[in-house]
């Protein structure tokens, strides 16, 4: 059984009113525990819509989405769904509710009725986890963008989460703070298995997963590996979307006649094959 | 003719436990006509930097000349070489205020004192050169754009006022590859045609080596390289130090050196690389 | 700079007046804001001043830091002052056409001005020393035998818990849409009254939309991270008094028996 999973998904909003729009059409997609998967897609893909149903924020219009066998639309698990799943917001300053470090980390706990005991080891543990223990009594105004979103991912890891589900959390960083997250998620998805949803629009950082669910127009129109989903230049481009730089520059050399395997993606593929 | 800052201090809540020294003697220069990327981490002054440009911020030290005029004093000619210069701050959509979209743009012709008929003509104008049709989209509130469309009518109500210098902060950031792509090419189309002087901040190195004539490091409030892109991203040392990373495709050729492959001239951009690698293969009788 | 503003700034440190429990200090407060009032005489007003600066040395923040606390409110102090001065009966020193102003003015001027100053000064070693979530807790708490009679505790308190984390935020959002706008030529802050008004517009209407989506997207979050409201709801950080609040209770108490004391004597 997988661990999220979406049966002809559809989202209207505003359905029925005037100004009704659809934004998710019919998606089906199945993500499995311990997985790292990237969604790609422009802005008003649908990407986010979609996120937001993994964890019950938004109710499918018709079909279904499951997260461990239960379906979001039944509210008695509506809490359990939502402490399995966590999400990170693409705007730092949005999520972080309190003004110290611990006492917003402690937030998701608390909701959910741990003991105080509970909650307190929780956190410690949460900001071990994302390497910020040092920073526990800070107020959010004075982190970086790198550092608060690791504080909204530590807010979840303290709820006992086994998925996070991350919108664009890299859009709003610099250099340091996209580095900072992407290790942050990919170290928590290696050692301790949580899986990972990553939507972004940094091609780099989607070509670390290991499988890309494509959206176009409020469709899911492509799904495999990286290798699969970046081998295709030109029907990502019609996409809006690109490939990371060294499968552009493999895919231009063999336009000019150099003969290298199809599959380049990153610095590695192209060294090897081109150095030997 | 320029935009020139000598020694410029700036302190943030001085003789407060959080004063904080923003920008620590920076002199540096902007010179017309060309791509100008000033490039640092968040908090390395970038922000502080570009307030100074058009007097939002006064220095605490040192001076602002643009194309020659102070712009710390008071006199009309100050005031005028301050409106040479237009910035687009960071999310510039989050400045839209009027009804419609055509009185938005219009709003900073109107304040610099221009007719309604020079207002219309630099509205359409500046519709024009981003994209959003004048027609369809003049009298629409500009709430009901999409995201990147608010981003470029927020970017037009600057280009209204024609600036002699265009500052852009992060003009990408939050975009996706097409977007991005699209509204960097309509500036340099900007740049070309209009001959508009542009000073990119970005922390996006990849825009910085395909845009940029000259490029500027900011760590910790201080300038600590000043140089056409071939020589900044040869310092790779001081890249890492100040927080950001060589352009992908550079570190790409690097590696590819370090591999044997027979590269003689630096490259950091996609067709750069191409013809670099083409002629290491060829070099080396592999093609 | 908007953000030089310090009021309802906290200060971490670990004074004793930093590790008191924030209902005792809520508490306390409360009393002494109600003595300034009870209490005119010119020796108790220097017990409460001595007391106040107490306050002032116990947290161990610098002075220079707490007075700037008080310059937002320099005029309303200046104002009554100057209302006292002229409307209190008595030897008049001087007249100016209908006004005249008197010794007994001044004095009371004084006093007046005294309580104002005193007023703000501790009020923001409450705001100073406790952190904005201890101070939201100490509120909720003390106000939830209130629940009972509907009234909403948890609300409010999460109110201003998110209304706290959220002013920092704001007000950089309001000074960058300011330097937005004037570098689109816009003069904000010049002009007569109406001109000024009319210059707000493009700065309060971009900081609604912005303050309301953050709202929205905050709204979502926590709703992502599964707040249902105060029910069933525990509490990380539980509140229990420590030796310290009781040294302080019995400090403040004798404080307030010697008040007493000197204004009985006195009468």
């Amino acid at each position: 059984m997988s661990f999220i999973e979406c049966i002809d998904l559809t989202h209207i909003y505003n359905a029925g009113m005037e100004n009704q729009q659809l934004a998710v059409d019919r998606v089906n997609m199945k993500i499995n525990e311990g997985e790292f998967v990237a969604v790609l897609g422009t802005n008003g893909s649908g990407k986010s819509t979609l996120a937001k149903h993994f964890n019950g924020l938004l109710l499918p219009s018709s079909g279904k989405c499951l997260v461990d066998g239960m379906d979001t639309t039944d509210e008695a698990h509506t809490y359990d769904i939502r402490r399995q799943i966590g999400m990170v917001f693409q705007n730092p300053d949005n999520q972080i509710i309190a003004a110290i470090v611990e006492d917003d980390i402690g937030f998701g706990p608390e909701n959910i009725g741990l003991d105080p005991h509970e909650i307190r080891r929780n956190v410690t543990a949460a900001l071990r986890a994302v390497n910020m223990e040092e920073f526990r009594h800070f107020s959010p105004h004075h982190l970086s963008g790198g550092q608060k979103q690791r504080v909204a991912i530590a807010g979840a890891l303290a709820m006992n989460t086994r998925c996070l589900v991350l919108d664009e959390p890299t859009a709003m960083l610099d250099p340091r703070g996209r580095h900072e997250v992407m290790e942050t998620v990919s170290r928590l998805n290696r050692e301790r298995g949580i899986t990972i949803v990553y939507i972004t629009h940094f091609m780099e950082e989607a070509a670390l997963a290991d499988r890309i669910f494509v959206m176009d127009q409020k469709h899911m129109v492509a799904a495999g590996t990286p290798r699969e989903i970046f081998r295709d230049i030109g029907t990502m481009k019609k996409r809006g979307l690109a490939v990371p730089m060294a499968a552009e520059l493999a895919y231009r050399l063999q336009q000019r006649g150099v003969k290298l395997s199809e599959s380049i993606i990153n610095r590695e593929d192209l060294v090897r094959a081109l150095c030997q | 003719m320029s935009i020139e800052l000598k020694h410029v201090s700036h302190t943030y809540m001085p003789k407060t436990p959080f004063e904080r020294l923003a920008l620590d003697d920076i002199s540096l220069l902007v010179p017309e006509g060309k791509i100008t990327a000033i490039a640092g981490h968040t908090g390395s002054g970038k922000s502080t930097l570009i307030q100074h440009f058009n007097g939002l911020l006064k220095p605490d030290k040192g001076s602002i000349l643009v194309d020659g005029v102070d712009i710390g004093t008071k006199t009309a000619e100050a005031r005028a070489a301050r409106r040479k210069v237009g910035i687009v701050f960071q999310y510039p959509e989050y400045q839209l205020f009027e009804e419609t979209i055509a009185k938005d743009i219009g709003f900073g012709p109107g304040n610099m004192g221009c007719n309604e008929e020079e207002i219309a003509e630099r509205v359409r104008f500046a519709m024009e050169f981003v994209d959003l049709d004048c027609e369809t989209y003049a009298h629409r509130s500009p709430f009901q754009l999409s995201g990147g469309q608010k981003r470029r009518a927020a970017i037009a109500g600057i280009l209204a006022l024609k600036p002699k210098y265009l500052v852009l902060d992060e003009p990408t950031a939050g975009l996706d590859p097409r977007g991005r792509q699209a509204l960097m090419e309509r500036f340099c189309r900007l740049h070309r045609e209009a001959g508009t002087t542009i000073v990119l901040i970005s922390h996006n190195m990849d825009n910085i080596a395909n845009y940029a004539d000259n490029v500027i490091i900011l760590n910790r409030g201080r300038v600590t390289l000043e140089a056409p892109p071939a020589e900044a991203f040869s310092r790779s040392e001081l890249i890492s130090e100040a927080g950001l990373e060589l352009p992908e495709v550079k570190v790409i050729m690097d590696d590819l050196a370090r591999h044997g492959l027979d590269i003689q001239q630096d490259a950091f951009t996609m067709d750069q690389a191409v013809q670099e690698i083409m002629a290491a293969l060829r070099r080396q009788n592999r093609c | 700079m908007l953000t030089d503003i310090t009021l309802g700034q906290y200060f971490p440190g670990t004074s004793p007046l930093h590790s008191m429990d924030a209902r005792v200090k809520i508490v306390l407060l409360f009393i002494y804001i109600v003595a300034i009032f009870l209490f005119d005489n010119h020796i108790n007003y220097g017990i409460m001043t001595a007391g106040a600066v107490g306050v002032v040395l116990l947290s161990r923040l610098p002075l220079g830091m707490v007075l700037k606390s008080i310059k937002p409110l320099w005029w309303i102090i200046l104002f009554s002052f100057g209302i006292h001065l002229f409307s209190t009966p008595g030897e008049p020193i001087f007249k100016l056409w209908m006004l005249s102003m008197t010794w007994e003015g001044v004095v009371k001027g004084f006093f007046i001005g005294l309580r104002l100053v005193l007023m703000i000064m501790v009020s923001s070693m409450l705001m100073f020393t406790t952190s904005p979530l201890k101070l939201t807790d100490g509120l909720e708490s003390l106000m939830s035998p209130l629940k009972k009679i509907g009234f909403p505790a948890h609300e409010l308190a999460m109110m201003m818990t998110i209304a706290m984390r959220f002013i920092p935020t704001l007000l950089e959002e309001t000074d960058k849409i300011i330097k937005a706008q004037q570098s689109r030529g816009s003069d904000i802050g010049e002009g007569n009254f109406l001109q000024r008004a009319k210059g707000m517009i493009p700065v309060l209407v971009p900081l609604f939309i912005s303050a309301f989506r953050r709202a929205d997207e905050l709204a979502v979050a926590m709703e992502a991270r599964c707040y249902q409201g105060g029910e069933d709801r525990t509490r990380m950080k539980q509140q229990r008094l420590h030796d310290v609040d009781f040294w302080a209770g019995g400090i403040f108490a004798l404080f307030i028996i010697s008040l007493v004391a000197v204004q009985l004597t006195l009468n």
